[in-house]
C-alpha cells in the first residue's frame, strides 16, 4: 500500500502483531532488573473486622525476606497518615469519606484487602513468609448486599454514619407526573462480574536514591493520572516519577486504575533502595481488581396504547463493594444517564444509588452502566410490546430518536450537573440493516416454537455507545535524522490496536508509508501531559491529536524550509514522502530531521461521540436442562468514520463474546457471609472457543461524529452493550408459551431450568 | 536441582529449586518470556508449551519433570526470519489483540495440526476450547488455525509433514 491510496479506512493488518506472535513482547512480568526483589501481598480473609494486631515477626525472621510493611509502617513513613486513593472519574465531595486507603489500618472491609506487603528474594519465599503472618482481626457483622447496606445498621464507616455514598438523579421533563394508558413496572438485576484480563496486573518499581527518581514499569490506561496520585501519596514531586508503559495484556476499563499495589510496590522500593516486582496472581485478580455490574433495578415505563413511550422512571441500586475506588462512581452514574439509550423519551426520572457492601470495590468495566441499562430497558420494552400486542420491532422503531432530532438531549445528571447530547445518526438504518442481515423475516416464524425438543427464540434490540470522553489528548511528531518519523502520544495501548490506528492516521496525513512511522505511547517520559485510553477515546481524541499535530508539522516544515530556501513559507511545496521543495531546491525528510523539525499539538473536545446500532439473536432453550444455545448473533453498529475495518470488527466481535460471558457464565459470587466463591477459572467461567461460534457483525460509517476532524466515534464498547437485553429477550421469546421472563442475569442453565420447573409445577 | 532438557533444539542445563514449575523455569531462569502465565492452575492454557510432542500446561508441570525431554516454546516455533505459516495466519486473520494468550494458542494449535493436519473447524474449536482469550471472541483464531492447515499437510508418501 502506498500513501497515495490513503490508509484511513483501509483493511490494514496490525503493526503490533509481530512481537506478540514471536514471544518477543515485553509484559510487566517479563522485566528483570539487577538486584530485583519480589513482593507478595498479605490479604484479609475476613470480610469485615477490626484489626487488633498484625504479627509479622516470624515472617521478617525468615531467610530471604527483606521486609514486611503494614499500615503502621506506611503511617510511620508518611507523618502518621496512610494515604487514600482518590476518584479519578466524576469525583464529587460525597465520595471522599469512602475512599480506600492504600493499605488497611483500623478495619478490613472485604476479603482480599491488603494488610501487609512482604518483600523477599523470590516470589515463592515471599509467599512462604506471608503464610507466617498472623493478623488478629475481630470479625464484625457483614453487609452482604445492598438491602442490608441500606438499613445502615451495620456500618462500613462508623464515623460517617451511612453506607450510602451517593444517589444520582437523571432527569428530563416531568416523568413522575406523567400518566398514560399503559404503565408497567418490573424488577431486573445483573450479577457481579468484570473484565478479568488475561494478563493479571503487574508492576516493577525502582527507586534511585541518588537522583531521587522513581521509575514504575507496568503503567497502563492512565499513566499520567496514576503518576499524580503516586506523587501525592508518596510525597514526591510529580516530575520525579516516570511511569513506563510496557505491553499490556488487556484493559477493558479495569487495568491501569490506581490500586493499593500501585502505592505499596513503589513505597517498598523506596524503603529498600532496590527494584521490587509484584505480579498479581489469578486469585488476587478475581478478588481485588475492580468488580462491576452488580445492580438491581425497578423500572417503570409509561406508554400510549399505540406503544409510544411517554416516560421512563425508576430506581437502580448498585452494590458498590467496600470502597469508592478511582472509577467507582461511573457505573451508577452511567446507568442513570443512559437508561433511555437510543429512544426518544420526553420524560425521564432515574434515581441511582451506590451502596457499600463487604465485597470487592467496583469500577468501570467495558460499557459501564450501559450494559446494565440496556438489559433493564430492552427487557421492559419487550414486555411492554408483548403486553400491548405490538410487534417488538415496530415498537422500537416508532420510539427511536430520529435523525432530524440530532443533536438530541438525554436526561441530565445532577451530580455533577451534566447535560448530554447524542451527536449524530440515523438509528432506523442500523435497525433495518440488522434485521436484513440477521434474516429476521425468515426467522420470525421460529419464535416460541419447539423443534427437536428445544424452544426457539429471536429478539432484536437497539443501543448507543458513548465514546470520546476525557476532553483532550496530546501528540508530538519528530522527524528523525534518517527520515523516519516518530509520533509521541498520550494515548495508551491496552491491546486494542492503537499503534496501527495511529500509524494509519499519521502516514495518511504526512503522506509517507506506514513503515516510516513509529508510535511511542503511554509512558510519562514521552510527553509533558497525556490522558490515556478509556471511554473509547483513543481513536476519536488520540487520533485527532495526531491528525492535528501532523498539520502543524507541515506548517513547521514550510517555515523551516522557507528559512533555508529564503522564500515565503507558502511557496514551499511538500511532496509525498515528506520532502520540502522550492523550485529546484529540495530538503528530504532526512534533511528536515537533521534540522530538528518537530511539532506539538493537542486536540480537545467537550462533546462525547455516540456510535449506535442494533443487534439480533437467535437462541434455543433445552427445557430438560435449561441450557441456552446461541444459534446466531448479528450486530450492526455505525461507528462514524472507520479508520481500520479489521480492528473495528475485532472490537465488535470481542465485545459481543465478553458480553455473552456476562449473560451466561460469569459471576463473582459471594456467600451471605461475605466470603468469595469465585477464586479460580474453574469457578469463574469465561467464554471458550466452543461456546459461541456464530457471531457476526457489520460496522457502518454513515454518520461521522461532528465533534472531531476524523469524524470517528469510539467503538470499543458497542459490542458488549446490547448483549444482555437482546439475548434475554430471545430467551423470553423462546419460552413465551411458558410465560417465563428472564429478568435476572446470569442466564445459567440452573436458573432457566428452575424457572421452567416452577411454571410446570403451577 | 539440576535439570537438563532440550529447549527449542538447544540443550539447556539449569539449577532450580525442586518446587519450580516449568513455566517459572522457562520464564525466570532461562529468560524465555514468550511463554505466559495467566492462571497458574491449568485452566487458561496461556502457558502451554510442547513437551515431547504434546501440548502441556507448563504451570502444572515441575521443571524437574521435564528432565531429558524436548521442550518447544513460542520462541521455538518462530523462524529465524519473519513468521511461521501459523503465526502469519494469526496476523492475517486478526486472531490476536492484546496478544497475551497468543503464545499458548500457537503452541496448542501447532501441536494439534502436527498430529492432525486435516483437523476440521469443529475439531479445532474443541481443542482450542482449553485456551482462554479475552479479547478476540475466538472466531478469528479458529479461522487462522484452519487456514494454516496446508502448512502442516503430510507429504503423499505418508512421512512427517514439514512445518513452515
Amino acid at each position: 500500500m502506498t500513501a497515495k491510496d490513503g490508509f484511513i479506512g483501509k483493511y490494514t493488518q496490525r503493526v503490533e502483531d509481530f512481537r506478540l506472535l514471536t514471544g518477543t513482547a515485553r509484559f510487566a512480568d517479563d522485566i528483570h532488573l539487577d538486584g530485583m526483589l519480589h513482593a507478595v501481598i498479605f490479604r484479609s480473609t475476613i470480610p469485615h473486622g477490626k484489626i487488633k494486631s498484625i504479627d509479622t515477626t516470624e515472617a521478617k525472621a525468615m531467610r530471604g525476606v527483606h521486609a514486611v510493611f503494614t499500615g503502621e509502617d506506611v503511617a510511620k513513613e508518611l507523618n502518621g497518615k496512610v494515604p487514600k486513593m482518590p476518584l479519578r472519574l466524576s469525583p464529587i465531595p460525597e465520595h471522599a469519606p469512602f475512599e480506600q486507603t492504600v493499605i488497611a489500618t483500623d478495619k478490613v472491609r472485604y476479603v482480599g484487602e491488603p494488610l501487609a506487603i512482604v518483600i523477599a528474594d523470590t516470589t515463592a519465599l515471599a509467599e512462604d513468609a506471608a503464610a507466617l503472618i498472623y493478623a488478629d482481626i475481630e470479625p464484625l457483622p457483614v453487609v452482604p448486599d445492598w438491602r442490608v447496606s441500606a438499613r445502615n445498621e451495620i456500618l462500613l464507616f462508623e464515623s460517617v454514619g451511612t453506607n450510602v455514598p451517593v444517589t444520582y438523579t437523571a432527569q428530563k421533563g416531568d416523568a413522575r407526573s406523567v400518566v398514560g394508558a399503559y404503565v408497567r413496572r418490573e424488577k431486573f438485576s445483573t450479577q457481579r462480574h468484570s473484565a478479568v484480563t488475561m494478563e493479571t496486573r503487574g508492576l516493577v518499581a525502582t527507586w534511585d536514591e541518588g537522583s531521587g527518581r522513581m521509575t514504575v514499569f507496568g503503567a497502563a490506561k492512565v499513566p499520567f493520572s496514576t503518576r499524580r496520585t503516586l506523587a501525592a501519596t508518596l510525597n514526591l514531586p510529580v516530575e520525579s516519577i516516570d511511569m513506563i508503559e510496557v505491553d499490556v495484556g488487556g484493559g477493558f476499563g479495569v487495568r491501569g486504575e490506581f490500586y493499593p499495589e500501585d502505592f505499596l510496590v513503589p513505597f517498598s522500593s523506596r524503603r529498600l533502595g532496590r527494584p521490587v516486582k509484584w505480579v498479581e496472581d489469578r486469585l488476587e485478580n478475581l478478588l481485588g481488581s475492580n468488580h462491576s455490574r452488580q445492580m438491581e433495578c425497578e423500572l417503570e415505563i409509561v406508554c400510549e396504547r399505540n406503544g409510544r413511550i411517554l416516560a421512563l422512571r425508576g430506581e437502580v441500586r448498585t452494590d458498590s463493594g467496600a470502597y469508592m475506588r478511582s472509577s467507582g462512581a461511573v457505573p451508577p452514574r452511567n446507568v442513570a444517564q443512559f437508561m433511555s439509550g437510543p429512544y426518544d423519551i420526553a420524560n425521564i426520572h432515574i434515581e441511582s444509588t451506590a451502596y457499600l457492601t463487604n465485597k470487592g470495590p467496583v469500577g468501570t468495566y467495558r460499557g459501564p452502566g450501559r450494559f446494565e441499562a440496556d438489559f433493564f430497558r430492552e427487557r421492559l420494552i419487550e414486555i411492554a410490546a408483548s403486553e400491548l400486542g405490538i410487534d417488538p420491532v415496530e415498537f422500537r422503531r416508532m420510539n427511536l430518536v430520529r435523525s432530524e432530532q440530532m443533536p438530541y438531549s438525554l436526561a441530565t445528571l445532577d451530580k455533577p450537573h451534566k447535560p448530554e447530547e447524542l451527536d449524530s445518526g440515523d438509528y432506523q438504518i442500523t435497525l433495518d440493516r440488522c434485521l436484513k442481515e440477521f434474516g429476521w423475516s425468515e426467522k420470525r416464524s421460529l419464535q416460541g416454537r419447539l423443534i427437536d425438543g428445544k424452544y426457539n427464540g429471536i429478539a432484536v434490540g437497539c443501543f448507543i455507545e458513548g465514546g470520546g470522553g476525557g476532553i483532550k489528548e496530546n501528540a508530538r511528531i519528530e522527524i528523525e535524522e534518517d527520515g523516519q518519523i516518530t509520533v509521541y502520544v498520550g494515548s495508551t495501548s491496552l491491546g486494542q490496536g492503537l499503534l496501527t490506528i495511529l500509524t494509519q492516521i499519521a502516514a495518511d496525513s504526512l503522506e509517507v508509508p506506514m513503515e516510516r512511522i513509529r508510535i511511542r505511547h503511554g509512558s510519562t517520559t514521552y510527553m509533558k501531559e497525556g490522558f490515556g485510553s478509556f471511554h473509547s477515546r483513543s481513536t476519536a481524541l488520540g487520533g485527532s491529536a495526531v491528525l492535528t499535530t501532523a498539520a502543524t508539522l507541515k506548517d513547521k516544515i514550510r517555515e523551516a524550509a522557507a528559512t533555508r530556501f529564503k522564500c515565503a513559507a507558502s511557496d514551499v511545496q511538500i511532496a509525498p514522502g515528506l520532502t520540502a521543495s522550492f523550485g529546484a531546491e529540495i530538503l528530504t525528510a532526512s534533511d528536515l530531521g537533521k534540522m530538528k523539525v518537530q511539532a506539538e499539538g493537542q486536540f480537545s473536545s467537550h462533546h462525547h461521540t455516540y456510535a449506535y446500532g442494533a443487534a439480533a439473536a437467535h437462541v434455543t432453550v433445552d427445557p430438560g436442562t435449561g441450557k441456552v444455545e446461541l444459534i446466531d448473533y448479528f450486530g450492526v453498529e455505525d461507528i462514524g468514520r472507520i479508520i481500520n475495518p479489521l480492528t473495528a470488527k475485532g472490537q465488535s466481535i470481542g465485545g459481543v463474546v465478553q458480553g455473552l460471558g456476562g449473560v451466561f457464565l460469569e459471576d463473582l459470587a459471594y456467600d451471605e457471609n461475605g466470603q468469595f466463591l469465585a477464586g479460580t477459572f474453574a469457578d469463574y467461567l469465561m467464554p471458550t472457543a466452543s461456546d459461541f461460534p456464530q457471531i457476526r457483525a457489520i460496522e457502518l460509517e454513515n454518520s461521522p461524529s461532528p465533534h472531531n476532524p476524523l469524524g470517528a466515534k469510539g467503538c470499543g464498547e458497542g459490542g458488549i452493550v446490547p448483549v444482555g437485553g437482546v439475548v434475554a429477550n430471545a430467551v423470553a421469546g423462546a419460552l413465551s408459551s411458558l410465560q417465563i421472563q428472564p429478568d435476572v442475569l446470569p442466564l445459567s442453565p440452573s436458573r432457566i431450568w428452575e424457572m421452567i420447573r416452577a411454571r410446570s409445577m403451577e | 536441582m539440576n535439570v537438563t532438557f532440550a529447549l527449542n533444539g538447544d540443550n539447556v542445563e539449569v539449577d532450580v529449586p525442586a518446587r519450580t514449575t516449568l513455566s517459572d523455569c522457562l520464564r525466570h531462569h532461562l529468560m524465555k518470556t514468550g511463554t505466559h502465565v495467566a492462571c497458574e492452575h491449568g485452566v487458561c492454557g496461556a502457558c502451554t508449551v510442547i513437551v515431547d510432542g504434546d501440548a502441556v500446561r507448563s504451570c502444572l508441570m515441575l521443571a524437574v519433570q521435564a528432565d531429558g525431554s524436548e521442550v518447544t516454546t513460542v520462541e521455538g516455533l518462530t523462524p529465524d526470519q519473519g513468521l511461521s505459516a501459523l503465526q502469519a495466519s494469526f496476523h492475517k486473520h486478526h486472531a490476536l489483540q492484546c496478544g497475551f494468550c497468543t503464545p499458548g494458542f500457537l503452541t496448542t494449535a501447532h501441536a494439534l495440526l502436527t498430529d492432525e493436519p486435516d483437523a476440521s473447524k469443529e475439531r479445532i474449536r474443541e481443542v482450542l476450547s482449553g485456551n482462554l482469550c479475552r479479547c478476540t471472541g475466538y472466531i478469528n483464531i479458529i479461522d487462522a488455525v484452519y487456514d494454516a492447515r496446508s502448512a502442516y499437510a503430510r507429504p503423499a508418501d505418508g512421512g512427517t509433514g514439514v512445518q513452515s
